[in-house]
């Protein structure tokens, strides 16, 4: 039975069920999302991160998240009154919405009734999603925007410029996935990887997916938006209390489901971790694809994915933004272009029975606009060495290559300012 | 399964109804945030975020200037995204469609091509 009929059967009460479900599974996995991510990142910089509430520091965020509401809520005088009310909840209601098409296990019953483990299961289930991450991107403008203060309109222009460049590299890297499904709903993509695990068919799509999935929700190394060096906390800077946790929670969320959707596609969705395996290893255990289990596959999966944010967190330095641009618009984009053709191309090929001489002739032809495209990409300008560089003023800042000389020895250097006359010859060595 | 009426947009009613819990979540939190939080009025607190100073571009709200090489990058995602938005459709059918498939969309990403050539080697996609 397919997942949309399964899911068309649905009485309103178990909907809601649903629905209160997985806004629950959202809101808790925000809150231990924070306390792993604290944890970890406290474990990479040898502290032991926070420990002290609950059993491990697992109450951590939640006590945070009661302390914010107990803050006081200001409102700056220069922002816009309604919008700057607005703007937080343009921002978690599309990141709540968002999550309700990503599947989290197949058929189960649940209080008698014969249902699948996901909320909506649409045909156009990825264009939800990507819609979705466009619509955020207002909630930010919109913060910024109405701060009416310089930092949080800079770092939401930047932030909404980023999530859009890195939406389209997102957006082209799902294609290659929706042509090897042929379905765009999110259940039959999964259905799709029985056997085979998009991320090794598509390896490609998969890394363009994976970097583009990071610029996309503002995380380190690409979180230019709340860069604290340079624009003190980014869009959210002038908010406060429970406005300012509803952009917390969204952030999460959005990562959560990023992740989410990058299991659901390319790892195999809700499929027991073990299924891509050769050889019948992936049927050791039958029973592993039905009930309850795919909950948590999902799950660990998905945590998998969040672990791997940390991780980029903790390890990579932040990016400059003209470098940021450049790999979205410069290399993601006309990489997953080519890509996308040479997947399509493959494809014919192997279908179609076409003569030899004509798959040579395509390949030729193929090769040839590679290659006059190549020509049009411009040449590297030389870098002169030989000026002397000024920064702004015409005070010259000293060559590259100075060598300056290794200070001498304390001993020496007590020695020389002892008896001056006598140490010179001594402090002359480099 | 029940055909009854509406049964198009039955698949839509779990997002709406998630729609209904989130917005009223959201705004439930934004509400009640001035009333659960203490007041202690200050000048100060209610100026925008510097440090001591007047914030040096002037109220933004309405009328700030903005750099416009991000109005630039709003125009160019709209030509991608649609870009985008046409390659799905084919992505779903490539398999049918065939070699007329593939020359097809070969011709729509090559013309789509010409114009992100142009704005590359005008610098459209510079950043400094």
């Amino acid at each position: 039975m397919k997942t949309a009929d399964l899911l068309a059967d649905d009485p309103i009460w178990l909907i809601i069920i649903k629905v209160v479900g997985i806004f629950v599974y959202l809101v808790v996995f925000t809150l231990f999302m924070i306390w792993l991510e604290r944890r970890v990142v406290g474990r990479m910089q040898h502290r032991p991160g926070p420990n002290r509430v609950g059993p491990f520091g697992l109450l951590q965020s939640l006590a945070d998240g009661l302390k914010l509401a107990f803050k006081e809520d200001i409102r700056p005088v220069l922002a816009d009154k309604w919008v700057f009310f607005l703007a937080p909840v343009v921002s978690a209601v599309p990141a709540l919405l968002a999550f309700s098409v990503i599947p989290l296990g197949g058929e189960v019953t649940m209080f008698g009734e014969r249902t699948a483990l996901q909320l909506a299961d649409l045909p156009v289930g990825l264009l939800v999603v990507l819609a979705c991450s466009s619509l955020g991107v207002y909630g930010i403008v919109l913060a910024g925007w109405a701060s009416g203060s310089p930092y949080p309109l800079l770092g939401a222009l930047r932030s909404a410029a980023q999530v859009i460049s890195y939406e389209i590299a997102m957006g082209l890297s799902i294609v290659a996935v929706v042509m090897y499904s042929g379905s765009m709903s999110t259940s039959d993509i999964v259905l799709a990887q029985k056997d085979n695990w998009f991320f090794y068919l598509l390896p490609l799509s998969f890394l363009i997916y994976l970097v583009s999935m990071v610029g996309e929700t503002n995380r380190a190394p690409f979180d230019l938006a709340e860069a604290e060096s340079e624009l003190v906390g980014g869009f959210h800077t002038e908010y406060s209390s429970l406005k300012f946790a509803l952009f917390f929670l969204a952030e999460y969320i959005n990562m959560v489901t990023v992740s989410g959707l990058a299991t659901t596609m390319f790892f195999g969705g809700w499929y027991a971790p073990w299924r891509f395996l050769p050889f019948g290893l992936g049927e050791v255990w039958a029973g592993a694809d039905t009930g309850w289990w795919p909950l948590l596959w999902f799950t660990l999966k998905t945590l998998g994915f969040l672990f791997l944010f940390i991780w980029l967190r903790g390890t990579l330095p932040r990016f400059r933004y003209d470098q940021f641009m450049k790999l979205g618009w410069k290399v993601l984009v006309p990489v997953s272009l080519v890509w996308i053709l040479g997947v399509t191309a493959v494809r014919v090929m192997q279908r179609e029975e076409l003569s030899t001489t004509f798959k040579l002739v395509a390949v030729l032809i193929g090769v040839t606009v590679i290659v006059l495209i190549s020509f049009l990409i411009p040449d590297r300008p030389e870098r002169d060495t030989t000026i002397v560089r000024t920064a702004g003023s015409d005070y010259p800042l000293p060559p590259p290559d100075l060598r300056v000389p290794a200070a001498p020895k304390r001993r020496l250097a007590a020695a020389a300012t002892a008896k001056l006359p006598s140490a010179t010859k001594e402090d002359g060595d480099v | 399964m029940a055909w009854k009426e509406g049964i198009v947009l039955q698949p839509y009613l779990p997002l709406l109804l998630m729609f209904v819990l989130a917005a009223g979540f959201a705004v439930f939190s934004v509400t009640a945030a001035p009333y659960i939080g203490p007041r202690r009025y200050n000048r100060a607190k209610l100026d925008a975020y510097e440090c001591g100073i007047e914030p040096s571009p002037q109220p933004v709200v309405g009328g700030g200037r903005m750099p416009v090489a991000y109005y630039l990058t709003a125009m160019l995602f709209i030509l991608f995204d649609i870009e985008m938005v046409f390659l799905y459709p084919f992505a779903v059918k490539a398999d049918d469609l065939g070699l007329f498939g593939l020359v097809e969309i070969v011709l729509f990403i090559v013309s789509v091509g010409f114009a992100y050539a142009y704005v590359w080697r005008r610098g459209g996609l510079d950043w400094n």
